[in-house]
C-alpha cells in the first residue's frame, strides 16, 4: 500500500476527477433510493401494515386490478377460517372514494372496510378506535393533508357522511391515497352505491373485496388447497402489492434506472483504471524487473481502487442524504438506512469489480520491457 | 564494507561467487523466423569486478542483461549467481531472487514519478517485505551524493541526479549482482563520467559483481574489464 497511497497523492487531480463522477452517481443513487422507498410507501404502506399473510380474491380475478374488481362472499371467509395453518381469516373491503370535509377540504380516501375488533382493525394513536357505524380511522398522512379528528367528510355522489374519530400513528396509504378504515357494514353500503336513505339489496351486505388471511406463527399456508376449497384466487401479501394502482410500473422504472447507474459506475471505474494501468505499463515493468511480485502489485492496485471508491461513495452518500433531508413534504421521499447502505455497498463492490477487470492486466506486464529506452 | 550478507545466502556448494554464464544460447522467435540473440556466450564476473559490455545495437547486449537478470531463461547453457541456478527456479521465485539479490540500473533511471528520492529507496524494503537486511536509505542517498535532495521527485531532478538515485535504489537490497543498462544514454559527457565512476566506486565498496551494457566508449576507463559483443557472440 506504500506505492498506492503515494500515487493517489501524486496523481490526485486525476483521481479526484474520477472520484467526482462516482460521487455524483452515489448522490443520484441515494436520491433514487429515497424516491423509490417513498413511492413504495405511498403506494402500499396501507397494505404493508396489515397483519396479513395472504389475500384471497374472487376466483379468476386479474391481479393488476384485483382490489377494485374482486368480490368475495362471507361464506368463502368461513371456508378459509377452517383451512389448516390459518390463524384468522376476515373479510376485507377496499374502495377508492372522493370526499369533501365539512371545512371544504377535498380529500381522496382509500376505504378499508374491516370488522371492528378483528385482527384487521387498526391501532389508533389519536382519538377513538373503530366501532361507530359512521366513524372512520384515518392514516396519519391524512392529518398532514389537513384533515382533523372530529371532521365530517361527505362521500361524493353517494352523500354518506363519515366522521373522523381517530388516526393511526404512521403512514397508511394505498395507491398514493390516504387510507380510512371503516366498519365493514358501512363499507358494504358504500360499495353497493347506497346513500344514507337508500335500500340496499340484501346480497350486498354479505360481500367483501377479499378474504384477508393470517397464518399461524411458523405455519406455511397451502394457498392452492385453500383456493380450491373456497373458490378463490389467493396471493401473498407481497404479491398483492402488484394489485395496488401504478405500483408495478413505478417500481420497475426506478429499478431500471438504478441498474443502469450501477452499470455506468462500474464501467466508469473500469475505464479509468484501464487507462491508468496502461499509462503505468513501463513503470510496472520496472517494478517487475526489480522483483515486485504479481500479488504485491495486484494488491496495491486493488487497494488504490478501494480507497478511491470508498472516499467518493462516502462523499456522494453524505451529499445525497443531505439533499434528501432537505426535500419537502410534497414529494414522496423516504430515506431508509438499509436501502441506502445496500446501494452504497453495491456501488463499491461493482466499482471494485470494474477496477479489478482493468487491474488484472498488471499480471501480464513483461519485466523485459523495463530494459532499453523509455517509450 | 556495508554489505550485509548472511551465511544462508552463500552457496552450499557451487561454482563460486558472482555471476557465471556458460554456454548460453538464446533464440528470439517472431513467427517463422528465429534470431539467435545470444550464441554460446560464456562470461563470469567476480564480486567487486566491474565489467563493461560494448557493441552495436542489436548485438544482443540487452538479451545478455535479461538472461543474467533472471528476466529470460536461455534455451541452452546455465546462469548461476553465487552458485544458484536461475533456470531451476519458478517464475515467482525468480522474482523473489531478483528483489533480494539482483540490482537493476535502467536507462535514464526509470524512477517512479510519484515517489520522492528517499521513497524510491524505501520502496525496495517494501517489495522484499522486510525479510532481508537493507541498507539505510538516507545513508545510501548521502553516499551517492543525493542526501540533500531526498524529498525531490524525479521531475524535479536532472538526468544525472536521477541516475544516481537509480544506482542507490539498485544497491538498497545489498545485491550480489548489479546489472546496468546504458546508464549514460541521456547524459552529457561530464555527467556520464560522474555516474560511471560512482558505479565503479560502489562496485568496489559493496563487493558486487557489476555488468554494464553501454555503447559509450568514453566511460570505459572506469571499468575493470571490457568485453565486446557482436551478433550474439562475446569476445574480450
Amino acid at each position: 500500500m506504500f506505492l498506492a497511497m503515494r500515487e493517489l497523492r501524486f496523481a490526485r487531480s486525476r483521481f479526484i476527477l474520477m472520484g467526482g463522477v462516482v460521487a455524483l452517481i452515489a448522490v443520484l443513487m441515494v436520491l433514487l433510493s429515497g424516491l423509490s422507498s417513498g413511492l413504495v410507501n405511498d403506494g402500499v404502506s396501507g397494505l404493508k401494515r396489515l397483519p396479513v399473510t395472504a389475500f384471497a380474491f374472487g376466483e379468476g380475478t386479474k391481479l393488476d386490478a384485483a382490489f377494485s374488481r374482486s368480490v368475495v362472499d362471507v361464506k368463502q371467509v368461513d371456508t378459509w377460517r377452517t383451512q389448516p395453518g390459518v390463524a384468522e381469516a376476515e373479510p376485507f373491503g377496499n374502495l377508492l372514494v372522493n370526499t369533501r370535509s365539512d371545512r371544504d377540504l377535498p380529500i381522496d380516501l382509500a376505504l378499508f372496510g374491516v370488522n371492528p375488533g378483528s385482527f384487521l382493525a387498526p391501532e389508533v394513536a389519536e382519538g377513538a378506535t373503530l366501532g361507530a357505524a359512521d366513524g372512520i380511522v384515518v392514516s396519519a398522512s391524512a392529518l398532514d393533508d389537513g384533515l382533523r379528528v372530529g371532521d365530517v367528510v361527505t362521500v361524493d355522489r353517494i352523500g354518506t357522511k363519515l366522521t373522523v374519530i381517530g388516526a393511526t400513528a404512521d403512514q397508511h396509504t394505498f395507491g398514493h391515497v390516504d387510507v380510512a378504515y371503516l366498519p365493514l357494514a358501512t363499507w358494504q353500503r358504500l360499495h353497493a352505491g347506497a346513500g344514507p336513505d337508500d335500500e340496499v339489496r340484501p346480497e350486498a351486505m354479505t360481500e367483501a373485496t377479499a378474504v384477508a388471511v393470517r397464518a399461524k406463527d411458523g405455519a406455511t399456508l397451502n394457498l392452492a388447497a385453500g383456493d380450491s376449497a373456497a373458490g378463490t384466487t389467493s396471493v401473498t401479501l407481497t404479491e398483492s402489492f402488484g394489485a395496488s394502482p401504478g405500483y408495478t410500473a413505478e417500481t420497475s422504472t426506478l429499478s431500471l434506472i438504478q441498474v443502469f447507474l450501477y452499470a455506468i459506475s462500474a464501467l466508469v471505474v473500469g475505464a479509468f483504471f484501464t487507462v491508468w494501468t496502461i499509462q503505468r505499463k513501463h513503470e510496472l515493468a520496472v517494478l517487475r524487473a526489480m522483483g515486485a511480485s504479481k500479488p504485491y502489485l495486484l494488491r496495491d492496485g486493488l487497494f488504490q481502487a478501494l480507497v478511491v471508491l470508498l472516499a467518493s461513495t462516502g462523499v456522494g452518500v453524505a451529499v445525497g442524504v443531505g439533499l434528501g433531508s432537505a426535500i419537502g413534504g410534497g414529494i414522496p421521499f423516504s430515506l431508509e438506512a438499509p436501502a441506502v447502505s445496500l446501494a452504497s455497498v453495491l456501488l463499491v463492490v461493482l466499482g471494485l469489480l470494474g477496477a479489478a477487470a482493468a487491474i488484472v492486466r498488471i499480471a501480464a506486464v513483461d519485466p523485459l520491457a523495463a530494459l532499453g529506452g523509455q517509450r | 564494507m556495508t554489505t550485509a550478507k548472511s551465511a544462508k545466502d552463500r552457496p552450499a556448494a557451487g561454482t563460486g561467487n558472482g555471476l557465471a554464464i556458460s554456454g548460453v544460447t538464446l533464440r528470439l522467435g517472431d513467427g517463422d523466423s528465429t534470431v539467435t540473440a545470444l550464441d554460446a556466450v560464456d562470461l563470469s564476473v567476480e564480486p567487486g569486478e566491474f565489467v563493461a559490455v560494448v557493441g552495436p545495437s542489436g548485438a544482443g547486449k540487452s538479451s545478455l542483461l535479461a538472461v543474467a537478470g533472471a528476466l529470460t531463461i536461455p534455451d541452452e547453457g546455465t546462469v548461476t549467481i553465487d552458485g544458484h541456478d536461475l533456470a531451476a527456479m519458478s517464475s515467482a521465485s525468480r522474482a523473489a531472487y531478483r528483489r533480494n539479490h539482483i540490482g537493476f540500473v535502467f536507462q535514464s533511471g526509470n524512477l517512479l514519478p510519484a515517489l520522492t528520492a528517499l521513497d524510491q529507496l524505501r520502496l525496495v524494503t517494501h517489495l522484499t517485505g522486510g525479510g532481508k537486511d537493507h541498507r539505510d536509505p538516507q545513508q545510501l542517498l548521502e553516499e551517492v551524493g543525493m542526501g540533500h535532495k531526498a524529498n525531490r521527485r524525479p521531475h524535479q531532478l536532472s538526468g544525472g541526479e536521477r541516475q544516481r538515485i537509480g544506482i542507490a535504489r539498485a544497491l538498497m537490497a545489498a545485491p550480489s549482482l548489479l546489472l546496468v543498462d546504458e546508464p549514460t544514454a541521456a547524459l552529457d559527457r561530464a555527467r556520464s563520467h560522474e555516474v560511471v565512476s560512482l558505479l565503479a566506486k560502489e562496485t568496489k565498496q559493496s563487493a558486487v559483481a557489476t555488468v554494464m551494457v553501454t555503447h559509450d566508449h568514453d566511460v570505459l576507463e572506469h571499468c575493470d574489464r571490457i568485453v565486446e559483443m557482436t551478433d550474439g557472440r562475446l569476445s574480450g
